[in-house]
């Protein structure tokens, strides 16, 4: 049975009507035409479908929408304010850390939630955050190296 | 225009697709959403090899929000295949399944569940047949047939090729080796399911979007599987989500999804499952080899014999090719003057093998490598010194007649022997660490196309108008690697414009002109080179017209930072717009075509089209590893790569897929396995299907190692597969240095390791790896001469070059003065 859901997307309330057995994933790609979400599994085992619920790193094929109402949802979508791209984003662009781009929103909000809870974090650190998220293009280094600078101009800008 | 200064070339630049990809905007196929678009699924055989006796659609046809369902009957019944040699696949099954996953029928409903659940609904009643799962089987049970036709009972293709006296080299030699290897089957794990998107208009067209890196090739097989004119068929290649030859072939749902679109007269999607993407597969075959090898004491190979067999699985696909790959580039690292190659590919009742990054030469490259480490030590030589002093010579042909351009493999050699400590750690680090080299080669795209004919094999528009846009229109597709930005990066340096002033639009048979696809490493090059032609033709034209307004030699002019002026007096000049304005007027509409085809250089030899490439790329290898020795564990915990590039044209992307390489490379040598139990895939999950993530992959050190090849686009070679071969061998060479043992198998998994150190302590062998060889005798060979060391010809040639190709700065024959290295 179709219920009507009231999700917060990237500071915007939304209105949406779907079976409740229908993922989060699902219903921000199909529902909401969102489709900067991507999936590589629908199982939960490859992370390219993470998103941000209240700030915290969310596989959204095994998350129902139910569950997030009233919660602060964040795609890769909602990165960038007001046309300036999120210093991730500027990072990965310039580094060159998407190559075929599949798993890149993952991971970025993925890194987005690690810089969060850790300004400056190690290589280690970086490594550890993202150990959830495949990439099959880069070899991750190009990744790293970007959240790296990510975290830098970030840490500069505060100062 | 050999040129020393570049504005853009050597940059390195961000992709020209960049900041969609950052920002979520980038439409993959799986993202395209069309208004009444059906859903789509395919049922799949769950038997390895049966009889299809009935199939019953009448349930899956009344299920309320079922469209339409098919089966095989309701195609055209042609088999297809992407070699012409190989017709042997049906999108849907009709009489026989020869593989779980096979596809038997197809159902177009209101939405994926609904089809899914019509797909249950279908009766199939299969009678078993049989299975064939390995090599051993298939070859003992000639009475049991997968397909009617091969070279023998269940063999796909066996072949045999002899360049020169064998017996009289392996005489002459101080030592003769023969090993025995296997490396384990593995597959591309692309991020991106497989997706299409199929509408067939009211006007009886059709029009196909497809995760696909050959557009064109998908483009001709549809018009044949489904009796439609190429004429009235579009193929757009949308974004491919990583690729690395998975999307090579054509596809059942590809085929079922325009078959459905037609019969619903609605647009139709099919996105393939995790599970799904693990069985239409086409990735890396096992291959059980034997190599036998002569050296001088001083290390010098004296010949070699190498044979393969490939476990093929249930259908074609690009297997003759990957069965000549696996022969084909042992020559044009070192010195080999006698050569013979036997292969032979079998069918087994498992998903086909195909093409993976580096097709069919990573297997004999880990054998290869592998047994001159141990030869190197049997010698007493130093391995990475052994190397050197061997390499293939620069201009001349291999013994297999293969031409070979530049050689930076020596420079790549020195390199990584120095930023590794090599001399300083080789032998000398403490128990349980060690270290490995290893080298490769690799082609930057095949010589020959899939089909023989004279076209081009890449084909470019440059088009530029009054509003100053300068658009690109080129049938390659970008997977990831970067491909359209390399297109605009060359438009850039030869217009003296900005890549941000240029468009490219990839990939779309109905309005970019044919590029053969991407695989076989070759964008760059052809592509490159089209590319190029067609932004001189469009420069000539702009100096011609700017020439006669500044009343000035046209041979005066040049481009830089968005200008047209004169080279010794840079102030007097106009905008690149406004020289657009003035060619527009003066020469009317501007678009200018560049064609490629690579020189033809085929060895006059059956197969001898597997394994000529305009040029070479080479890379060399240093791994270290951290075995632990209780848990038989092995962490590589450096690498450092030297890869010869000719040129980087862009030196961050160069990186990127050099590193790409090494991560995948590792991954195959000490994880991934392509693994079936009765016809099921053991793990065909992306959580057990182990692969590295990153606090697998180590630091990679890339270095890159510049030859300006007299083939390439501005010199350039290509980097998006090379750097994987050496890395596996590589790998094992550093087990060995750790703890002693020598894991002649890929994955090199704990459980070896710790069976070979166990082995090793009870006084045994201290090698893994296969015992035995199948009963198998291979065609006589038809023996050819050797042409090792016959100069180059036919360099720089280009078939679609009106005049001598401005670019080419080499002579014909190779430069006297050439050190073996190459031109760096």
């Amino acid at each position: 049975m179709p219920t009507l859901l009231t999700l917060k997307i990237n500071g915007e309330e939304r209105d949406v009507l779907a079976p409740t057995h229908k993922t989060l994933l699902e219903v921000l790609r199909e529902e909401l035409n969102l489709t900067g979400t991507k999936h590589g599994c629908e199982l939960g085992e490859c992370g390219t479908c993470t998103i941000l619920v209240d700030g915290l790193p969310v596989l959204s094929c095994l998350a129902l929408p139910v569950e997030c109402q009233g919660r602060e949802i964040k795609t890769v979508e909602g990165m960038a304010q007001g046309g300036r791209l999120h210093p991730l984003q500027q990072a990965f662009a310039e580094l060159g850390a998407a190559q075929c781009g599949y798993c890149t929103p993952g991971i970025l909000l993925t890194a987005e939630a690690l810089l969060e809870d850790i300004a400056t974090p190690t290589r280690d650190e970086i490594k550890l955050a993202l150990a959830g998220n495949l990439c099959r293009c880069t070899g991750y280094t190009k990744i790293l190296d970007a959240v790296e600078l990510a975290a830098l101009r970030m840490k500069g800008a505060r100062t | 225009m050999k040129k020393d200064h570049f504005a853009i070339i050597g940059q390195s630049l961000p992709k020209i697709d960049a900041w969609a990809k950052v920002v979520g905007e980038t439409k993959f196929a799986d993202d395209l959403a069309m208004s009444r678009m059906a859903h789509g699924k395919l049922l799949r055989s769950p038997h390895p090899h049966a009889l299809i006796k009935r199939i019953d659609t009448t349930r899956a046809r009344a299920l309320p929000g079922v469209y339409a369902v098919i089966t095989g009957h309701d195609l055209p019944r042609v088999k297809f295949g992407i070699l012409p040699v190989s017709q042997d696949e049906e999108a849907l099954c009709v009489e026989k399944v020869r593989m779980v996953g096979d596809a038997v029928a197809a159902v177009a409903a209101v939405d994926e569940e609904t089809a899914e659940r019509a797909t249950e609904l279908i009766e199939v009643e299969y009678e078993p047949l049989r299975p064939l799962m390995s090599i051993e089987d298939s070859l003992g049970h000639p009475e049991v047939r997968i397909h009617e036709y091969g070279d023998r009972p269940n063999v796909h293709k066996a072949v045999s090729l002899q360049f020169g006296n064998l017996e009289a080299a392996f005489a002459a030699s101080d030592l003769v080796r023969e090993d025995v290897f296997f490396y384990e089957g593995n597959t591309h794990l692309p991020m991106e399911q497989h997706s299409a998107v199929a509408q067939w208009g009211a006007d009886g067209k059709l029009t196909l979007w497809s995760s696909t890196q050959t557009p064109h090739y998908v483009h001709r097989l549809l018009s044949r599987i489904l009796d439609l004119p190429q004429a009235h068929i579009r193929v757009v290649a949308a974004p491919v989500g990583g690729g690395f030859g998975g999307k090579l072939d054509p596809f059942a749902h590809e085929i079922a999804a325009c078959k459905l679109s037609q019969l619903t007269g609605r647009p139709v999607k099919i996105t393939l499952t995790r599970e799904e993407v693990f069985y239409v597969h086409r990735g890396r075959h096992p291959v059980l080899m034997w190599i036998k090898t002569g050296f001088t004491k001083d290390g010098a190979i004296t010949g070699m014999h190498f044979r393969s067999w490939l476990d093929g699985g249930a259908y074609g696909s690009y297997g003759v090719a990957s069965t000549f790959y696996t022969g084909a580039l042992q020559t044009v690292t070192y010195k080999i003057p006698v050569y013979k190659f036997e292969g032979a590919r079998v069918f087994t009742n498992k998903p086909p093998c195909g093409p993976k990054r580096g097709h069919g030469t990573p297997q004999p490259r880990f054998a290869m490598e592998c047994q001159i480490d141990k030869a190197a030590e049997q010698l007493g030589l130093d391995p990475a010194d052994m190397r050197r002093q061997n390499l293939a010579e620069p201009f001349v042909k291999t013994a297999n007649h293969l031409t070979v351009t530049t050689i930076g493999l020596g420079e790549c050699i020195d390199r990584v022997v120095e930023a590794s400590g090599w001399g300083e750690k080789r032998g000398s680090l403490p128990p349980g660490k060690g270290i490995g080299i290893a080298c490769s080669s690799y082609i930057t795209g095949a010589g020959t196309a899939i089909y023989w004919n004279d076209m081009p094999h890449s084909g470019v528009v440059v088009r530029a108008d009054r509003s100053g846009l300068v658009a690109v229109l080129c049938g390659a597709t970008d997977i990831g690697q970067g491909s359209d930005s390399i297109l605009a990066y060359l438009v850039a340096e030869v217009l003296g414009i900005e890549p941000k002033d240029i468009r490219v639009h990839p990939a779309d048979t109905d309005l970019t002109p044919v590029d053969l696809g991407s695989y076989s490493s070759r964008v760059t090059l052809m592509a490159g080179n089209a590319t190029i032609q067609a932004a001189e033709r469009l420069r000539e034209k702009i100096f011609t017209a700017v020439a006669r307004k500044l009343e000035v030699p046209a041979e005066r002019l040049t481009v830089g930072e968005r200008r047209v002026f004169v080279q010794d007096d840079p102030e007097q000049g106009v905008s690149f717009p406004e020289a657009v304005v003035l060619a527009e007027s003066m020469f009317g509409v501007l678009a200018f075509p560049g064609s490629y085809a690579p020189p033809k250089r085929a060895g006059k030899y059956k197969g001898g089209g597997v394994g000529p490439s305009p040029c070479y790329s080479y890379s060399a290898c240093v791994v270290e590893v951290d075995v632990d020795r209780e848990t038989g564990e092995v962490k590589p915990t450096e690498v450092w790569i030297a890869h010869d590039v000719g040129r980087a044209l862009n030196p961050l992307l160069v990186e990127g897929q050099v590193e790409g390489s090494i991560y995948m490379g590792l991954g195959e040598a000490l994880m991934e396995e392509q693994v079936f139990r009765k016809g099921v895939h053991k793990f065909p999950s992306m959580l057990e299907y182990k692969s590295p993530t990153t606090l697998e992959t180590p630091e990679i050190h890339t270095i890159l190692v510049e030859t300006d090849d007299p083939e390439g686009p501005f010199g350039a070679k290509e980097a998006g597969q090379g750097p994987l071969l050496p890395v596996i061998p590589a790998v094992a060479n550093a087990v060995y240095d750790a703890v002693g043992v020598r894991i002649d198998e890929t994955p090199i998994t704990p459980e070896k390791v710790t069976k070979a150190m166990e082995n090793k302590r009870k006084g045994k062998s201290a090698r893994l790896g296969p015992e035995r060889l199948p009963v198998f005798s291979f065609p006589e060979a038809k023996i050819v001469e050797s042409a090792f060391g016959q100069p180059a010809e036919n360099i720089a040639v280009r078939p679609f070059a009106s005049a001598p190709h401005p670019q080419a700065p080499h002579p014909q024959a190779p430069h006297p003065t050439l050190s073996p290295e190459g031109r760096g």
